[in-house]
């Protein structure tokens, strides 16, 4: 069976840590970061990138367009 | 080519010269005693004769702003209104000037301040060329004297007005705008077939993205941006100064008066004349840039007693004169307020009782 | 598989568009103006229009869109947007033009301009961001700002017998002849983030198409305004924001759509 798998970046220097990403991803892929980027704040980025289906909508919510997201199928 | 003569109101000299000189848009909102420029340009179809348009506003604020948009494209816009509305304008008006737009504005003033008189007045000489809207600006200040200079300058207007990114102000009055004379009309010439690199008319494949705005939140920067408008009015005053002198030559008093007030001085200076005394006129034509370095000459030559400024408000180009003058010799002023007019003699009996004559 | 063998540029599903610029925003962390922002650089890429498009961004937070976008923007004096865009389109019509206005600017200082351009039927698209707040100026009451609202110009909450009623302005505007489309978004969730652009693609193909006026409406937060994080913002708005600007079409092709008996 085909799977679907996914990966997004984080331009971690532009996200302003609103973690609106992380309650919008249902499969809990998103966490913040402990160290802080240049401005002071807590970056986004995949905790957990095994569960990711790069469906996007992390990306969509992003109010400032710091992330990309990667999928492919994979065959079993 | 044969020349054109039409009797005209200077109102509607105004909306002929702005289809003839190529205009792409009027934005205006009525107001006496201007309303005819938009009459006319609705009555003769100005649309159909080049495809200029012509637009009704809801408000004197909102044409402007309108003037702001077309102007920011790069297209030849006007707008003309009298002084309550250029009042409104003036928010407008700071911004086409921070913006750097080209447009060209039209006061046909009346007596204020409030809601004053529809009757011609010279009261908007400090809100023209002072500023009127917020900040360190210069609107370049023609004022006409007759119908035919209402509809000549604005192709100069116009010119003027892409010259130097800036705006470009008529300042005329009622009177020049009520009264008809003979004039010659300006030929037709087309409308902007090319528009300036800065316009943001939708930027061309292959080139860089335009943007308009008088905004810099950096005082720096903005600092920069007024040290650069203010050379641009540096190189205003240098090459735009535009006046006319009459009778000057031997003159042992003269008259500064400009617009409506210098015509019928005109007839004052005759008068004097012909009694013996000598008596001369300085028009300045450009209120902003002034001719401020033309005046100075005048008051140190040693002929000269006196200058006097005649002028429909209270005492407002008198500084300007005064300033050309420093202490040189008398400055007098004689001036009728809230749309009245003066009568040659009244001037000429002003000037002898100024300067014991 | 790891994630450094997806991310190669032929898995590439989503990015910002590439009519965004490299600034960074000058919006708060988690403001829904970013999301509308990128989403109308989308549409405009997605149509293939950058070259003949003009957006206009007056004062407010919106005031900065020509930082951000790679096409041509004129901004505008506070209110004045509509004013601007009926300008420019008069003289170029057969551009894009679109405003993007904020409830003070749309609804309070503006609401002459808005009104009488949406009057005229102006062929313009108008994107209006309702957060009842002035967000630029630090928080005061806007127009629209609820009932019982605290700003920083109500710090006890809007006094209606005082301050007037919320301002639910774009009902209005359906009204009016010249209006073709009236809809109301928002930007909370990935689904209503794909609904506004559908809304916006359907705006600005009347814009093509020379229907009228289109507005489109996004009920927003404004967090810091509001005192709450962005979470917390999103679903204040939801349980508040949604009752006195419920979300839907108010017009379509011309026609009155929504329910008058709405809160209006």
């Amino acid at each position: 069976m085909a799977k679907i798998k996914g990966a997004i970046v984080v331009d971690s220097e532009r996200c302003k840590g609103c973690e609106l990403c992380v309650s919008t991803c249902l499969q809990q892929v998103i966490g913040m970061s402990e160290p802080v980027n240049s401005k002071g704040y807590h970056y986004a980025y995949m905790a957990n990138p095994e569960a990711c289906t790069g469906c996007t909508n992390c990306a969509i919510i992003c109010p400032d367009g710091v992330i990309s997201v990667y999928r492919t199928k994979i065959e079993d | 080519m044969e020349k054109e003569f039409k009797l005209m109101k200077g109102n509607e000299a105004i909306a002929e010269a702005a289809i003839r000189a190529g205009a792409d848009a009027f934005y205006g909102y009525p107001i006496t005693p201007q309303t005819e420029v938009m009459e006319y340009l609705m009555e003769v179809d100005a649309e159909s004769r080049t495809g200029m348009v012509v637009l009704q506003a809801e408000s004197e604020v909102s044409a402007i702003n309108m003037v702001y948009g077309a102007a920011a494209t790069g297209h030849r816009v006007l707008t003309s209104s009298s002084s309550p509305g250029i009042s409104l304008m003036s928010e407008g008006i700071s911004y086409l000037a921070g913006a750097e737009l080209p447009c060209l504005l039209i006061n046909v003033s009346r007596g204020g301040p409030g809601l004053g008189t529809i009757q011609p007045s010279q009261a908007d000489y400090f809100q023209t060329v002072k500023g009127g809207g917020h900040g360190d600006y210069k609107l370049l200040t023609l004022a006409p004297s007759s119908v035919q200079e209402m509809a000549d300058f604005i192709a100069e207007g116009f010119d003027l007005a892409f010259k130097y990114r800036n705006p470009v102000m008529i300042l005329s009055d009622g009177a020049l705008g009520q009264m008809m004379e003979k004039i010659v009309l300006p030929e037709q010439r087309p409308r902007l077939a090319e528009y300036p690199d800065w316009a943001t008319n939708g930027t061309p494949e292959g080139k860089e993205r335009r943007f308009v705005t008088s905004l810099n939140l950096l005082p720096q920067q903005h600092e920069m941006v007024n040290i650069r408008l203010q050379e641009k009015y540096r190189a205003m005053e240098a090459e735009e100064v535009r006046y006319e002198m009459i009778d000057c030559e031997d003159a042992e008093y003269i008259i500064v008066a400009f617009g409506i007030i210098a015509r019928i001085a005109q007839k004052s200076i005759e008068l004097a004349r012909a009694k013996g005394h000598k008596i001369g006129l300085f028009r300045p034509i450009t209120l902003y840039p002034f001719p401020t370095k033309e005046i100075t000459a005048l008051a140190e030559e040693n002929r000269v007693k006196g200058l006097m400024s005649v002028e429909l408000n209270a005492g407002q180009m008198i500084e300007d004169i005064r300033l050309a003058v420093e202490g040189r010799k008398p400055v007098g002023f004689f001036g009728r307020l809230g749309g009245m007019v003066p009568s040659p003699e009244e001037i000429e009996n002003a000037l002898y009782k100024e300067f014991n004559l | 598989m790891e994630a450094k063998d997806i991310i190669k540029p032929e898995n590439l599903v989503y990015q910002k568009s590439r009519l965004m610029s490299d600034a960074t925003f000058n919006f708060c962390p988690g403001c829904g103006h970013g999301v509308v922002v990128r989403t109308i650089a989308e549409v405009i890429e997605e149509m293939g229009i950058e070259h003949d498009v003009v957006g206009i961004s007056p004062v407010g937070c919106s005031v900065f869109l020509y930082d951000f976008y790679k096409f041509d923007v004129v901004e505008a004096a506070h209110g004045r947007a509509c004013a601007v865009a009926t300008g420019i389109k008069r003289v170029i019509p057969e551009k894009y033009v679109f405003t993007y206005q904020g409830d003070g600017d749309l609804a309070a200082i503006g609401t002459a301009e808005t009104m009488h351009a949406c009057n005229r039927g102006e062929n313009i698209v108008i994107v209006f961001i309702n957060n009842g707040i002035y967000g630029m100026t630090g928080g005061q009451m806007a127009p629209t700002t609820l009932e019982g609202m605290k700003t920083t110009t109500c710090p006890r909450g809007r006094d209606v017998k005082t301050m007037g009623y919320p301002l639910n302005i774009t009902p209005l505007l359906a009204q009016l002849d010249g209006v073709h489309y009236v809809t109301r978004h928002s930007v909370h969730t990935p689904a209503n983030v794909r609904k506004l652009k559908k809304a916006l693609r359907q705006a600005f193909e009347n814009q093509r198409d020379k229907k009228g006026t289109s507005i489109v409406e996004v009920v927003s937060n404004c967090n810091s305004g509001w005192g709450l994080s962005p979470k917390a913002a999103n679903d204040w708005m939801v349980e508040n924001m949604f009752k006195k600007y419920p979300l839907g079409d108010m017009k379509v092709d011309g026609k009155i759509v929504m329910d008058m008996n709405l809160p209006r």
